[in-house]
Order: C-alpha cells, then sequence, then structure tokens
C-alpha cells in the first residue's frame, strides 16, 4: 500500500477533522492521538508506516514526529493484531482477584504466547497495566468494550465464544 | 448513611442526560456563579471550602487557583486530569460513566472562576467509551446554552472538549498531560516553570482531577464554609475511595473524611468485610505509590489510636509506621496473598511506566523489578532485599517527575513491613515457589 492509497471513510474523516478544530490555530499537532484512534479503528486495528505518513500529511508534520508518539503510547499497534485483541489488565489489583490464572488459561485455551496472534487470526493476547476497573477483575477490554468479572473457565469460554461471533465495528459514528 | 455530595444522585435512571439532571438540581451552581458571583468570589468560596486535590497530592484547591497568572491578553486554560491510570484507582471512571453532566458543571463553574474560555478533559484512551458519554453530554449543555458564546446571557463564553490519551500511564503527571495533550510523548517537564505560569500552549493552566472539579458546584451552591464543616480537621469534604482487593464487595464510596478505617473494611455499608471469611494481611490505602500497611497499622496507629480515612489519620508516623490517602485506591490484601509477588507486579508497572528520561528512574525501576523478579522466581540472594532498599533510595527524591517516588515507596515498604516474607523467599526457594505457596508469620505453612 502506498500512502495515496490509505483512504479514511467519510465517517472518519469528518470525526478526524472534529477534533482538529478542537485546538487553536497553528496547534493541529495537539488532535495527533484521537486521529491515531480514528486510524486504527479504520485500518484493521493497527498503524502501518503508510497510514502515519497519512496521518503527518493531515497534520501538516513531518512523519518522524507521528513514529515518536506512536511509539511512547501502548495503545497503538505498530504491526497487524488478529480480529480481536485481548487486553487483558495484568496489574496488582486485578491479579488479587485472578487475572494471572485467567491470562495462564486464555494463553492455554488459544495457544498462543503474550504479543501473539491465533493462527486463523481472530485473537491476539496483549497483557495491559490498569484499566481503571479494579473492582470488577479479572477483566479485559477488546476494542472499545470492557468486559468484566471474568473469574471462572466457563465464563472465559462464554466470553470467547461471544467474541467469535462479532462483528467489527468503527464505534465513533455513533458519535456526535 | 453517610452525607452524599458526589454521587447523591448517581443511580438515578437517566441521570446521564440533561433533563433528568437538571430535575435534580443540575447546573444550579453555573446560574449561581455566572449571574450573581464575580469569578474571584468564586476562588475564595473553593479556598474556604479547604477542598484538596483529590488527584493524589491532596494540593489545596483554592490556594493553586490563586496561584494562576494572569497576563493580559494571553488564555488560561483549564485541565481536567480524566487519566486515572494509577493502579487501584477506578473512582473517576465510575462517576464520569454514571454522571457526565456532573463533571461537566464543575467545568463550567471552575473555567468560570478561572477566567478560562477554553478547557479540556483529558481522558485514559483506554477510555474511549466515556470519552463519548461525555461528548454526548456536552452536546446536550451546548444545545441548552450552557456552553457557548454567552453562556445564560451572562457574556461568559466557554468552549469545553474531551481529548483522549493513547496509554501511558505517566500522563497522569500534570506536566506530562500537556505535553500529551499538545500532541507529544508524555515526557514530564522539569520545573519551574510551573503549570500556573506556563502550561498548555505555554500558556497559565490550572490542572485538576475530576472529583475536585466535581466537587466545586456543591461549594457553590452550600458555601464553602459549609463544605469545610464536612469531614475531619483538615480533610475537609467527602471523598470518593475505590475499594478492590479481597473483600466482599468492591466498589466506589463516597465517604465523609474521618471514618475509621476498620468501619470501612468491616461495615456492610462499605467493603463488607474480607472475603471468604480469610483475615486481613494488608492494605494499600492510596493507589499502588503509596506504602503499603500490614493489617495492626492500617488499623490502628503506631501510638494505639484508630486509623481514621483522612489525610492526616493515614500518613501518621510518616514512612515508617504510616501510608498516604493519595488517590483514595484501597487495595486489600487477604491472608493467602503474596506480598514478594505483589511487590515484584508494582516494580514491574513502573518499571514499564517510567518515560526514561532519568537515569535514576528508568534505570532503578528495571533493577528492582529484575530484583524482585529472581527473589519471586526462587533465584534470590540475602544481599538482594539491601539491594533494593539501596536502589530504592537512590531513585527518591532525585527525579524530574514523582513516579521515581512512587515506584520507590511501594518497594521500601513492603521490606520494612515484610522482611521476614522476602528473607523466607531466600531461604527457601523451592517451598516459595510452589504454585499458591504463602508466608504464614513464624510458621512458614504452604497451601498448595
Ligand atoms: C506518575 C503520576 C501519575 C498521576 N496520575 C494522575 C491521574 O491519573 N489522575 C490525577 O488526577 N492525577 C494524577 N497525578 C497527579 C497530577 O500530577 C496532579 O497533581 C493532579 O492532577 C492535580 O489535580 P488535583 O490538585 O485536583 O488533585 C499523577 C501524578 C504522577 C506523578
Ligand atoms: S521520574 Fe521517571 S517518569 Fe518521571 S520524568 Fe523521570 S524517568 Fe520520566
Ligand atoms: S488492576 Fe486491573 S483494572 Fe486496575
Amino acid at each position: 500500500m502506498t500512502i495515496n492509497e490509505v483512504k479514511f471513510s467519510d465517517a472518519g474523516m469528518a470525526e478526524i477533522q472534529r477534533y482538529i478544530s478542537h485546538y487553536p490555530e497553528g496547534r493541529q499537532k495537539s488532535a495527533i492521538l484521537p486521529i491515531m484512534h480514528v486510524a486504527q479503528a479504520e485500518f484493521g486495528g493497527w498503524l502501518s508506516p503508510q497510514v502515519m505518513d497519512k496521518i503527518a500529511e493531515i497534520l501538516n508534520i513531518q512523519p518522524i514526529e507521528v513514529y515518536e508518539v506512536a511509539t511512547f503510547y501502548t495503545m497503538f499497534n505498530l504491526k497487524p493484531v488478529g480480529k480481536h485483541v485481548l487486553e487483558v489488565c495484568r496489574t496488582g489489583p486485578c491479579c488479587l482477584r485472578g487475572a494471572d490464572q485467567m491470562i495462564e488459561m486464555i494463553k492455554d485455551k488459544l495457544g498462543i504466547e503474550e504479543g501473539e496472534t491465533t493462527a486463523d487470526g481472530m485473537f491476539t493476547l496483549k497483557p495491559v497495566e490498569c484499566l481503571a476497573s479494579c473492582g470488577t477483575g479479572p477483566m479485559l477490554q477488546v476494542r472499545e468494550k470492557y468486559y468484566e468479572n471474568i473469574d471462572s473457565e466457563e465464563k472465559l469460554d462464554q466470553f470467547l465464544e461471544m467474541l467469535r461471533n462479532t462483528e467489527v465495528e468503527t464505534p465513533y459514528h455513533q458519535a456526535q | 448513611m453517610g452525607l452524599k455530595i458526589l454521587t447523591e444522585h448517581i443511580n438515578v435512571p437517566g441521570i446521564e442526560t440533561l433533563e433528568v439532571y437538571r430535575k435534580h438540581g443540575g447546573y444550579r451552581s453555573v446560574e449561581k456563579a455566572l449571574k450573581t458571583m464575580s469569578p474571584d468570589e468564586v476562588v475564595e468560596e473553593v479556598k474556604t471550602s479547604g477542598l484538596r486535590g483529590r488527584g493524589g497530592a491532596g494540593f489545596p484547591t483554592g490556594m493553586k487557583w490563586s496561584f494562576l497568572a494572569k497576563p493580559e491578553g494571553v488564555p488560561r486554560y483549564l485541565v481536567c486530569n480524566a487519566d486515572e491510570s494509577e493502579p487501584g484507582t477506578f473512582k473517576d471512571r465510575v462517576f464520569m460513566e454514571k454522571n457526565p453532566h456532573a463533571l461537566i458543571e464543575g467545568m463550567i463553574t471552575s473555567s468560570y472562576a478561572l477566567g478560562a474560555n477554553t478547557s479540556y478533559i483529558y481522558i485514559r484512551g483506554e477510555l474511549m467509551f466515556v470519552l463519548r458519554i461525555l461528548e454526548k453530554a456536552i452536546a446536550e449543555a451546548y444545545a441548552a446554552g450552557l456552553l457557548g458564546k454567552n453562556i445564560l446571557g451572562s457574556g461568559y463564553d466557554l468552549d469545553l472538549h474531551v481529548a483522549p490519551g493513547g496509554g501511558a500511564y505517566i500522563c497522569g503527571e500534570e506536566t506530562a498531560l500537556l505535553e500529551s495533550l499538545e500532541g507529544k510523548r508524555g515526557n514530564p517537564r522539569n520545573k519551574p516553570p510551573f503549570p500556573a505560569v506556563k502550561g498548555l500552549f505555554a500558556s497559565p493552566t490550572v490542572v485538576n482531577n475530576v472529583e475536585s472539579i466535581a466537587s466545586v458546584p456543591w461549594i457553590v451552591n452550600n458555601g464553602g464554609a459549609e463544605y469545610a464543616k464536612i469531614g475531619i480537621g483538615r480533610s475537609t469534604g467527602t471523598k470518593l475511595i475505590s475499594a478492590s482487593g479481597n473483600i466482599n464487595k468492591p466498589g466506589v464510596y463516597e465517604i465523609e473524611l474521618g471514618v475509621p478505617v476498620e468501619e470501612f473494611i468491616y461495615s456492610d455499608e462499605y467493603c463488607g468485610g474480607i472475603w471468604k471469611g480469610k483475615q486481613l494481611k494488608a492494605v494499600v490505602p492510596g493507589g499502588s505509590s503509596v506504602p503499603i500497611l500490614p493489617a495492626n497499622l492500617i488499623l490502628k496507629t503506631a501510638a494505639g489510636e484508630d486509623r481514621l480515612m483522612s489525610y492526616e489519620s493515614l500518613s501518621d508516623g510518616g514512612f515508617v509506621s504510616g501510608s498516604m490517602l493519595g488517590s483514595g485506591a484501597f487495595i486489600v490484601f487477604d491472608e493467602d496473598q503474596c506480598i514478594v509477588r505483589n511487590t515484584w507486579n508494582y516494580a514491574r508497572f513502573y518499571h514499564h511506566e517510567s518515560c526514561g528520561q532519568c537515569s535514576p528512574c528508568r534505570e532503578g525501576t528495571g533493577w528492582m523489578e529484575k530484583v524482585l523478579h529472581r527473589i519471586e522466581h526462587g533465584h534470590g540472594h540475602q544481599q538482594d532485599i539491601d539491594l533494593l532498599v539501596s536502589v530504592a533510595k537512590q531513585i527518591e527524591g532525585n527525579t524530574i517527575c514523582p513516579l521515581g517516588d512512587a515506584a520507590a515507596w511501594p518497594v521500601a515498604s513492603a521490606i520494612r513491613h515484610f522482611r521476614d516474607e522476602f528473607e523466607w523467599h531466600i531461604k527457601h526457594p523451592k517451598e516459595a515457589t510452589l504454585p499458591g505457596a504463602v508466608y504464614r508469620g513464624q510458621l512458614a505453612t504452604i497451601e498448595a
């Protein structure tokens, strides 16, 4: 793919312009994080170099400025991911309620290690730090949703099955 | 039932809509402040209230506001810190999700007090679903003339925007947050200059936590003096506590500051006791960054007085026998929890989250993680305990931002209070690494 082939949807582009309008003249770079979120939602859950170059073009900044921001923040995936990225909280408070065991169960069931994607491209396992949902751990995030109190094998099985039958949406279309 | 200031209406069906929110007295503080008070009068009420920052440091909000520089012709900004990434903390998320207008009302009243005409809510990127809830509520507020030009005919203009982060704990530190809001890596800035002089876009800026800002409407409606009557001593008002860990009823509780810790843990109004009928082992009372306290020291101070949920009581005894209220994240450990494993988990967290600018933090957090990992996994040496203490000391106070201290304190306090548990791990590597192995005082027993 070349940068010219990177095309945002109309809704995505409108969302980008809306974010840029939130900042003073000449401060359009401030909108880089929300734009990266829109891009990641539109282009398969990760940011390719071409997509990042396109963001630089939209913001009228150097591509390196996008790369250096993208590599700092953990939410941006810089290589391809599965259809559903399981962002599982692995931090202390969730571990008090069994997060460690849940992560091990996921690895066993899906046959993947942390950071890996299943062969069928369905799931990527990505442990993350505290998601501000510690009272309802073990918990995980998939795209914009939180799934809480996944504290038994049965619940985990049901949850994975539900995801297998779930299509990916770009939720910002419902915003405003 | 204690007094509820922030959460009185939080479970009313439809409270997330403007209509229901207004029916329950919402936006009265905007009417009152903009129509009958000068900005300085609002600042004075907040000063009188004794409200202290709810983001962790507990700095008096009114005083912070009065430091804001006001050069002619330069815009001023209010930025709400909704980054909420401190492990154990989830009060702001629950609050915004359920009652978005309450934060927006606080933002309008507070922005008016500070003379800001554009304000931002910086929310951690993972909470995109909360961002959408806030944006919907903001759109309602614009449509009702509560935001935008000439709010309620007062002549005051305010634009309010929500900005998502990208996943980085350090962006909760206020200057890292401002860098991030400007579209950069979240590297904390050197201070001075402080944000009050040079903050967002090099303009005077106030950064406040969600809960601090949400406390302002009640203060405006009822007066700072009334607010100051709530709570205990210099811990005025109510506080949202995120209760997690091994308790029967985890969740967010609004308490009047000064509730005894024992009551908070064991009464049915709050945590409902330790789950599965187990014994209390330890508590981290203010988020992962504050010192851990063993059961005896969380219930009573070293002097034998009841420990209370207040800034002063929780820090009684300093770092020798006390801790901090911090962000109000109350993390409870039962008798089956391994302190070494937990300390390693926290150390890994801080190493992962260090921005890497200062060597003591970047290298020191890495060392602590590595040494704790080897102790936890049965490869520790007796000298490792003192090595950890020494590394923690070298980080503390030697860094650009307080993340260094936040990384050092959990390690130093765990060793101070649970040294025998660390020693046992090192002396008995085989037993200590069995699944479910826990050190239980002098008589180490193992329950697999
Ligand atoms: C590493 C680090 C993380 C922080 N995270 C948060 C946070 O998530 N939310 C917050 O309100 N304050 C956080 N703070 C505190 C802020 O720097 C700042 O003191 C606070 O937002 C001020 O608001 P307040 O006076 O209303 O408490 C953090 C500080 C540090 C050093
Ligand atoms: S103390 Fe750590 S997080 Fe803070 S600026 Fe230094 S390296 Fe970055
Ligand atoms: S520790 Fe898992 S959400 Fe906070």
